[in-house]
């Protein structure tokens, strides 16, 4: 439904999006990822035809978004960061407002009003101008507002930020409910949420494109995925060390804590993508009559691959002063 | 038809927010005061001992050189500070349809504070026996200043998300439109510039294609003028918002 080539986009001399390519197909959710300030925001700026191309192109449905916009512009439904809306209006009449300009008359519009303040639970608040509302209710406005005419593209920009736990749960849940027959983009830097939602991630970092994959491919990229984990009681922190590590999958084991006489330790394979036999290591600790309470495979962590794989504001790096020199 | 019934879902949805806010109000009943305290106090309405709305309609282009910049100075610089126009454009709506909207409805509430200034007219048609044609064009042409100052004010608006300076900008503007033709302003250019330089500065004033038309001669080379004015400043107001957002 959306495929994005090569897009590029400069803001005067600097380099906002360099060389993103991606696909996003029915049925996905994408979920874009990169510390602030990457791109996220601007990718889907252009994706969603309000920022225009500096290079490359961008389709929705089949519609080229600079040669054919009110075409694709109709496919897209959008949120846009920070869930701006006409702060004077009502819910109910700024909901009839984009629902006219989405092509809706008469009993439809009603319809298609009444239809997502149900779903958005906009109930309470419909008759409120918009700027009276709580932080949350103004986002699940413009929430609203991107799904009114049901489009098969959704574009959204942080769609949780500033909800409440149970609300994000909502929109994670609805979100979820929905990739099912759309193609959704949705940008976040929570974590959680994409182990939750997405189907596929790629990560922005600096503009340019660093990952672009599953999420359980970006956690088998954490050093710990594949390691076993083990907490043994009563036995030897360095015995059992020892004898772990004397195993033929097991490259190191690291001793994460010894307390109340119980030891945790981590023995980590060969290498990067294998996985330690917990079966096999179980069974060693058995054959020892050592006992144990916890034993679990590791499946990486997506916290700490996105510290790999993105560099950090503080930290100068090669990346950024070629970039300078290049100049 | 599609076009237009989207322009016109624009225009009404601005049009509501300025009466949304006390904002119409209290511009409505400025204008109100202002033009009674012109007309008559300093325009000497009765000493002229003449049935027509000429000291009326003389201070409208000084009026609204400041009062409808006012009016204009949110059409695109609110939309940009507060993040809607991201909205706005990512609907399936052509940013002409967008800009006209606006400018539409801002020109009607405009031409609605204008109409409430009726009671002048019962005014000397009640004290005498004016010219209706007349004053009909005059109204016209006053329709056609606040057009000209609002596609202007619209511009200014685009270039940036701050109101204040908007209004200082195209207040600047419109009074450059205003004295354009005035001779300390020409004299500046006599001494250096080529002649066709100062007839085209000269021409460039809103007095004179609004004089004709209050005193009731509707000359195509005036409807001219203010339709190119407006039709300029409003496509460079879409060059701007495209330029803005091309970075």
């Amino acid at each position: 439904m959306i495929r994005a080539q090569n897009v590029m986009k400069w803001f005067g001399p600097n380099l906002a999006v360099d060389d993103v390519s991606f696909e996003v197909q029915k049925g996905e959710v994408l979920g874009f990822l990169g510390p602030n300030g990457a791109g996220k925001s601007t990718t889907m700026r252009i994706v969603t035809g309000f920022l225009p191309l500096s290079g490359g192109k961008v389709e929705v449905g089949g519609h080229d978004i600079e040669e054919d916009p009110i075409g694709a512009k109709s496919l897209i439904g959008y949120l846009p960061e920070n869930a701006p809306s006409y702060p004077e209006m009502t819910v109910e009449a700024f909901l009839g407002f984009v629902a006219e300009l989405r092509g809706f008359k008469g009993t439809a519009k009603r319809e298609a009003v009444e239809r997502v303040i149900t779903t958005c639970f906009l109930e309470r608040v419909r008759h409120q101008p918009i700027d009276t509302l709580s932080k949350g209710y103004t986002h699940r406005t413009c929430f609203a507002q991107s799904i009114i005419h049901d489009p098969p593209v959704l574009v959204l920009d942080e769609p949780t930020d500033g909800l409440d736990p149970n609300q994000k749960q909502e929109v994670r849940d609805l979100i979820k409910s929905m990739g099912k027959e759309k193609a959704i983009i949705i940008s976040t830097h929570i974590l959680e949420e994409v182990d939750a939602i997405c189907s596929r991630l790629i990560i922005i970092d600096r503009g340019k494109l660093v990952f672009n994959g599953t999420p359980d491919e970006l956690k088998q990229r954490s050093d710990i995925s594949g390691a076993v984990t083990v907490r043994v009681l009563s036995a030897p922190s360095k015995d059992v060390a020892a004898v772990l590590g004397g195993h033929d999958e097991v490259s190191r084991v690291d001793v994460l804590s010894e307390a109340d006489g119980a030891c945790v330790l981590r023995a980590f394979p060969k290498s990067v993508g294998e996985t330690c036999s917990a079966a096999a290591l179980s069974k060693l600790l058995q054959d020892k009559g050592w006992s144990f309470d916890e034993l679990h495979t590791e499946e990486g962590r997506l916290d700490e691959v996105f510290r790999t794989v993105t560099i950090p504001d503080t930290v100068p790096t090669a990346g950024a002063s070629s970039e300078e020199d290049s100049k | 038809m599609n076009y237009l019934s989207k322009l016109w879902t624009i225009s009404r949805r601005e049009l509501a927010s300025y009466f949304q806010s006390p904002v119409a109000y209290v511009f409505i009943i400025i204008f109100l005061m202002l033009c009674g305290f012109f007309t008559f106090m300093v325009g000497n309405f009765f000493a002229r001992n003449e049935a027509s709305l000429a000291s009326f309609f003389l201070w409208h282009p000084w009026l609204y050189l400041f009062l409808v910049p006012a009016a204009g100075m949110r059409l695109w610089a609110e939309e940009r500070r507060s993040g809607s126009i991201e909205l706005l454009l990512t609907l399936p709506v052509t940013p002409s349809q967008a800009i006209l909207g606006k400018f539409l409805a801002a020109w009607l509430f405009l031409g609605l504070a204008l109409l409430l200034t009726f009671p002048i007219i019962a005014t000397v048609v009640y004290l005498g026996d004016p010219d209706g044609g007349v004053m009909a064009t005059g109204y016209f042409g006053s329709f056609l200043v606040i057009g000209a100052y609002l596609s202007i004010t619209s511009m200014t608006s685009a270039m940036t998300r701050n109101q204040v300076v908007s209004f200082i900008t195209s207040v600047v503007v419109c009074l450059f439109l205003i004295l354009a033709g005035w001779p300390p302003v020409t004299n500046m250019l006599v001494n250096w510039a080529p002649g066709w330089v100062v007839q085209g500065v000269a021409s460039c004033s809103v007095i004179p294609h609004f004089d004709g038309l209050q005193r009731g001669v509707v000359d195509t080379r005036d409807l001219v003028y203010f339709l190119s004015v407006i039709c300029f400043s409003l496509f460079t107001t879409g060059v701007i918002l495209r330029n803005h957002r091309a970075g």
